[in-house]
């Protein structure tokens, strides 16, 4: 297979950019946009190599219509991925909702910037964490992974097209406007250097009769693509495991959305990614993620200079959280400091995680600018 | 044409363990799915190879009573979804079912775009004037004057005709009927589902429950005499005036074309963007 970048060897290119190509080597062969900074150079990358690589690229008239095409090219078997910032990611929840629901599996890319509305469109935030766990109606589970470099954004987006294969779910990777378009060294496998996962497909007819089933007891049933003979329904309505609608049923409703979040839940350990930083005799500990994990980095640093015991915990996947983790590490330190670039979304889930068993204190940006090291040492040192 | 008798279309192509439908008595919805179905099978085409999509309403319920691969979407979206899959697996044939509230109203957007793009897609669609599913809200399609819950003292707006707005959007095949005319309807949608590229038979539908009640037409009968008043076919309304065609509504087959569908053109863009990248002569 012929590539339209070079693989397996380095390249100087943006986080959009990078997004593009890892996905074009995880195989994604159908993506669809709407134009929206600063998003936009991810769905040009596209555009370029797509019909190259015989994938598909193509402009929907929105982003309510991009989310649909993608759950639509995933059912007919295609890996597919769509990318928007802010306002484009909430039209696209009520879709989102629906990929959840009928298990589909759906990379979708949310590149934030200052909200809400059309807020800083070139600016970076990270205000659409809440949207990107809780976005959609009802109750759900999803996986959301947060990349801090650009190299992270190529192997983060390599991850949610495995993630959502393996777990028949769409995976948001949140990222924003300054990884977006900041530019950096980033290794670019050879495709046989990546470990690639496919979705499980029905072994025989049996197995097909049961696309929303738990037929191997993982909770993630096989996926009957169309086109294959095997006659599936597929429904946003509540239904059973052969697909048919149960609307006024609350125990199928209640067995369906348990496994779905179950799903997930039961595979905190392969999902749940992270990275420390002098974290293990830690007395203050930052937890971050994203752009701003990079000056908490320096920070740290900073702080060890200065003969203070910090640490560095970066979250490399928000949802699901690692709650226990959290108030594990409360238990050991004397202090969290969480920096954000919103005014506390990260903070809501480190405190309910710290349980009480530490202080934990917000320091919250707005207005489009990271938090330099400094910022943050100094409100450690007070 | 050879018609099989209704027990064996339904024995062939519906799933016997979600019947019985959601179909209210009177409804014309179940109508224009038999159409399909026997248009389906006049033509032998292979059901393993079609693909159903819709959106949320009483008729996109359909895709859930027929033996096919179905798609069942959010209110509107069916068009957005059908573009994916027919990109992602150009040799599946999409057949769309959707009301007029779900196509014009919620998802007026995708409609004319998928219009626009020349999606290879049919779309059955019913119109009933109202939303049936939610209980008799007024649709973009309903005439000036009839009642629904949310327009209690008549609609005061224009409606749309959507068969119009798909001529001029661009669709390759349009045709209207009402639920009555089975010939004209079958015909029509077995001439859709040969096309390539967007095909659109949209059907008049008796909704006694959610509509006719509210305008004094509580039963299909009823609402077949209605029809009869107010449809007028292509060729004779060509002849009459204006002032007389207000009210009415044109039936026949508005457009039969032959241009690119969206998989062909797609086809071909690749080709010049390896072409043009010196990957291909
Ligand atoms: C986003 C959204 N808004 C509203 C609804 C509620 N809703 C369900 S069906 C429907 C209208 C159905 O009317 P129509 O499309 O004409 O189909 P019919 O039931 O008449 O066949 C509406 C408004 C919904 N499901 N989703
Ligand atoms: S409400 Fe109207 S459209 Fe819906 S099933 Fe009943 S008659 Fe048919």
């Amino acid at each position: 297979m012929r590539y339209p970048f070079p693989v397996g060897k380095s390249d100087f290119i943006q986080g959009d950019e990078a997004i593009a190509r890892a996905a074009i080597l995880a195989g994604c062969r159908f993506y669809a946009g709407y134009p929206i900074t600063p998003a936009s150079e991810i769905f040009e990358a596209m555009a370029l190599y797509m019909p190259l690589v015989d994938g598909v690229s193509i402009q929907m008239e929105d982003e309510l219509a991009s989310m649909a095409a993608i759950i639509g090219a995933s059912w007919a078997g295609a890996k597919a991925m769509t990318a928007t910032s802010g306002p484009g990611f909430s039209l696209m929840m009520e879709n989102l909702g629906y990929a959840i629901m009928t298990e589909t599996p759906v990379v979708v890319v949310d590149v934030q910037r200052g909200g809400p509305s059309t807020g800083q469109p070139t600016l970076a935030a990270q205000g659409d964490i809440m949207q990107a766990i809780w976005g959609t109606h009802g109750d759900h589970s999803l996986i959301v992974l947060s990349p801090s470099t650009v190299q992270e954004a190529f192997d983060f987006t390599i991850r949610a097209f495995n993630l959502a294969e393996k777990y028949r779910t769409p995976v948001v990777l949140l990222t924003d406007a300054e990884i977006a378009h900041m530019r950096e060294r980033v290794y670019i496998p050879n495709p046989g250097e990546i470990e690639i996962i496919d979705r499980k497909l029905p072994a025989n007819e049996e197995e097909a009769k049961y696309p929303f089933g738990d037929i191997h007891g993982d909770g993630v049933p096989p996926m009957p693509i169309f086109g294959k003979g095997y006659r599936t329904y597929v429904t946003g309505l509540t239904h059973d495991e052969r697909g048919r609608p149960r609307t006024v049923d609350a125990e199928v409703h209640e067995k369906l959305i348990k496994r779905i979040i179950g799903k997930i839940e039961n595979n905190r350990r392969d999902i749940i990614s992270y990275h420390t930083y002098e974290l293990d005799d830690a007395e203050i500990a930052i937890i971050s993620t994203g752009i701003v994990s990079r000056s908490a980095v320096r920070a740290v640093k900073i702080l060890r200079d200065r003969g203070v015991k910090a640490g560095l915990l970066k979250l490399n996947t928000i949802w699901p959280f690692d709650f226990d983790m959290i108030e594990e590490l409360a238990e050991r330190v004397k202090k969290i400091y969480v920096p954000e670039m919103n005014l506390g979304q990260l903070y809501h889930l480190v405190k309910e995680g710290a349980n009480g068993k530490a202080e934990v204190e917000l320091i919250a940006k707005i207005g489009g600018e990271v938090h330099t090291p400094m910022e943050i040492v100094e409100r450690v040192v007070g | 044409m050879y018609l099989r008798s209704a027990y064996e279309i339904r024995d062939k192509y519906l799933r016997k363990d979600m019947l019985p439908t959601i179909f209210c008595p009177g409804c014309g919805i179940g109508s224009a799915l038999q159409y399909t179905l026997r248009a389906i099978d006049d033509l032998k085409l292979n059901p393993d190879e079609i693909v159903w999509v819709s959106g949320i309403g009483c008729s996109s319920r359909v895709p859930g009573f027929v033996n096919f691969d179905g798609l069942h979407t959010t209110h509107g979206r069916a068009l957005a979804f059908a573009t994916g899959i027919k990109l992602a697996n150009p040799n599946l044939k999409i057949i769309a079912f959707m009301g007029d509230g779900d196509a014009a109203a919620i998802g007026g957007n995708h409609f004319i775009h998928a219009i626009r793009r020349n999606l290879d897609v049919t779309v059955i669609l019913i119109n009933n004037f109202t939303y049936g599913m939610t209980g008799g809200q007024v649709a973009p399609t309903a005439l000036k004057g009839l009642r629904g819950t949310t327009a209690p003292y008549g609609q005061f707006e224009n409606p749309f005709d959507i068969a119009d707005l798909a001529v001029s959007a661009g669709a390759n095949y349009v045709a209207r009927w009402s639920v009555f005319n089975y010939l004209q309807g079958i015909n029509s949608i077995k001439k859709a589902l040969q096309k390539e590229g967007f095909t659109l038979v949209e059907f008049l539908s008796p909704c006694p429950i959610s509509f006719g009640r509210r305008n004094r037409m509580k039963t299909a009968p009823e609402l077949l005499r209605w029809y009869q008043k107010i449809t007028v076919p292509l060729a004779k309304a060509k002849k009459m005036p204006p002032e007389e065609l207000e009210g009415k509504i044109v039936i026949g087959e508005f457009v039969d074309r032959d241009r690119p569908g969206l998989v062909r053109e797609y086809e071909a863009y690749k080709k010049r963007a390896k072409k043009m990248m010196g990957w291909e002569e």
